[in-house]
């Protein structure tokens, strides 16, 4: 038998994705697109602000409908800082964060796009891209204030 | 079997090509909420989720727990099953297992497809052998094209044969209101319809459908007290599995799995004569040609004579045992779900809630799921 | 406001590094280095396997020996694909129409998934004989086995 040279077989496969918004997620990311605003769903009967929004509220299954405009301003309740890279994000330092935005109860997910010194608590706003289409990114981030 | 289960209820979306109103928590919210109201059952009745559809198509991975709030989910025993184009007959077995186990009562078992959230053929690649054959396969089409070859020149079957195949089962999915693909068509539409990869046609081929299906599966207790419906017993059931490559198997439409897997589930229900034992069959056929060999593969008749058997009207709905009531797969596939829509239409047959392709007097309905390395599942569901 | 439906568009890329294992090493080493092609034979049913592997799964055995076979065989199932659809190994539409069948290669008992250099389905035909075309600069993966091309008898 031939000498046992270890082989690696590199595929790289490429797939498009098209995902349905769905009821909740197209308003709130239409609002970003055309507004600049940040919406969040309400469910009445937990009387929970929910950001990002979705159509069933998790607890009592109601079917959600009420829409209340919440942030821009929000304070950082956890974050990190990423000092290493990878394919999906090529760029460090990163620092995603959870974000409690003034009037929702859930944290919202994002990037904080001034990296330095960032600290729980802080206060933050959004930066709104200038080409806006209907997705998450239309916030490039949050940066401190104040 | 030792300890009994039964399905109780059942809901389903209305299956079409695209439903882009809708992300993977909405659609199966839609199954869910029906199914719920089916069993007169709130969230609060249900102490376990079972969920289940075939990642590779949306990319979203463990989406049970990303759609956790559709399912009514939180605070809840949930898991996961994920076994290709089985995966909504694994998810219903899986519901038997958590409640004829005694662990749990009432099981919610749900199973979707969002195909049109990516692309089927590309998604159906990445279940292939990735050093052998992903690079040449060419997704269900190619390798029903390959195995309806083989199966034609060994028994002479018929492109026309299987055509009726299609003209039957597109014809009962008018009486179907969930089926995606609802319209009569005739032999020569088959015939004439555009060349896929030969011998299979456009009309010979299941469409791709995005849709969700539920059901609750009881323990024997919670099913003699609690159903509003004629609870659909678990009689039987089986899984095989067969070699890894497609190219192992002596001849793909031999179906070996299948057979396997119908021997031993119609000894667990004592059936001798299929045809005559079962009042209805729901079979998983991607193809019209599979639906013929799967007719042999289960003992309708002997190998081979799935195209006499289909030509001669035994599988129809005034025939002595109605193949695919429902449409089949041929009429509505969301990969995910169809597994476990075979098993809600033979629920709907023994509860007697089949609406207008409802089969008289169903005591003992048949469903089958099939996978894509040619594995098999087999459900029995009896009305005692 | 209107109730507008958004998609949101992500094109994804998957990088992978698959270890073949030594059983598909050596297979993908003869295939590169001398265009010959081996099967694997299991000592308790003595069946020879293409695509070769460590294990004969009926007998749940360990396969003990290597034999080569083809580059000749007979064709066993066909068909030519029209319908184009996205390659995610190429990021493309794949080219139509094409022959694609399954191979029984001389001395193996299994068979071999492949394409077909021929694309008309009126020239292919269940126990037509067939041999490997293998390519020019052979890398080592499946590929360096072009295709089937019909054998004159």
């Amino acid at each position: 038998m031939a000498e046992q040279e270890q082989l690696i077989s590199e595929q790289i496969l490429q797939v498009p994705y098209n995902y349905s918004a769905g009821r909740a997620a197209s308003r709130f990311l239409a609002a970003l697109r055309d507004e600049k605003k940040i919406y969040a769903i309400v469910c009445k009967r937990c009387n929970i602000v929910y950001c990002p929004p979705r159509s069933v509220c998790g607890r009592c299954f109601e079917g959600l409908s009420h829409w209340k405009e919440v942030g821009p301003y929000g304070v950082v309740r956890n974050f990190t800082r990423v000092e290493y890279t990878e394919d999906v994000h090529p760029a460090t330092p990163l620092v995603p964060a959870l974000i409690e935005l003034d009037g929702a109860d859930t944290l919202f997910p994002h990037l904080i796009i001034d990296t330095e010194d960032v600290k729980t608590g802080d206060r933050v706003r959004p930066v709104f891209a200038e080409n806006r289409t209907g997705h998450i990114l239309d916030m490039a981030g949050f940066v401190r204030v104040g | 079997m030792a300890n009994r289960a039964a399905i109780i209820a059942t809901g389903q979306t209305r299956h079409v090509s695209r439903r882009r109103d809708v992300n993977i928590t909405e659609l199966v919210n839609e199954a869910v909420r029906e199914c719920l109201a089916d069993a007169e059952m709130v969230p609060a009745d249900i102490d376990a989720v079972v969920v289940g559809n075939m990642e590779h198509f949306e990319g979203v991975y463990n989406p049970n727990l990303w759609s956790v709030d559709g399912l009514g989910a939180i605070g809840k025993h949930m898991m996961m099953v994920a076994t290709g184009g089985t995966t909504g007959a694994s998810v219903a077995h899986a519901g038997f297992y958590h409640a004829a186990s005694g662990a749990f009562d009432t099981v919610l078992c749900v199973s979707f497809e969002k195909q049109s959230d990516g692309d089927t053929t590309a998604g159906l690649i990445f279940q292939a052998d990735p050093l052998f054959e992903r690079f040449n396969m060419a997704g269900a089409i190619g390798t029903f094209a390959l195995a309806a070859s083989e199966y034609m020149d060994k028994y002479g079957i018929t492109e026309e044969q299987a055509a009726m195949v299609s003209v039957k089962n597109r014809g009962n999915a008018c009486r179907n209101p969930y089926a995606h693909l609802r319209k009569e068509i005739t032999v020569d539409d088959v015939l004439d319809s555009r060349v896929l990869a030969w011998p299979i046609k456009l009309l010979d081929m299941c469409p791709t459908s995005d849709g969700a299906c539920a059901m609750i599966v009881a323990s024997e207790d919670r099913a003699k007290k609690r159903s509003p419906n004629r609870p659909a017993w678990f009689k039987a059931m089986a899984t095989r599995h067969d070699q890894p490559f497609n190219s192992d198997l002596p001849m793909l439409m031999g179906m070996r799995s299948l057979t396997h897997a119908a021997k031993e589930a119609y000894g667990q229900a004592g059936i001798t004569d299929p045809i005559k034992e079962l009042d209805v069959a729901e079979l998983y056929e991607p193809c019209s040609f599979a639906e013929l060999s799967w007719y042999e593969a289960l003992g309708f008749c002997g190998p081979g004579g799935g195209g006499k058997l289909m030509a001669g009207g035994s599988t129809g709905m005034e025939g002595a045992l109605p193949v695919n009531p429902s449409g089949g797969v041929i009429s509505t596939n969301c990969i995910g779900a169809t597994a476990m829509i075979r098993v809600a239409e033979a629920a709907l047959q023994v509860m007697g809630k089949a609406g207008e392709r409802q089969v008289p007097d169903v005591k003992t309905a048949l469903a089958t799921g099939f996978g894509g390395s040619w594995w098999s599942e087999i459900t029995v569901l009896s009305s005692e | 406001m209107e109730e507008e439906l958004l998609d949101v568009k992500i094109d994804s890329r998957f990088v992978y590094n698959y270890s073949t294992g030594t059983i598909p090493g050596y297979f993908f080493r003869m295939l590169r280095d001398e265009a010959r092609i081996f099967g694997r034979r299991c000592p308790a049913c003595n069946k020879v396997y293409i695509p070769p592997r460590p294990v004969c799964g009926p007998c749940f055995r360990p396969t003990s020996e290597w034999v080569e076979v083809g580059p000749a065989g007979t064709l066993v199932a066909y068909t030519v694909v029209y319908f184009s659809f996205l390659d995610p190994m190429t990021g493309k539409k794949r080219p139509v129409p094409y022959g694609y069948g399954m191979v029984r290669l001389d001395g193996a008992d299994s068979r071999l998934q492949h394409f077909i250099s021929e694309s008309d389905h009126a020239k292919l035909k269940v126990g037509m004989r067939v041999t490997a075309v293998f390519a020019e600069k052979r890398t080592g993966n499946f590929s360096d086995l072009v295709h089937f091309r019909p054998v004159e008898d």
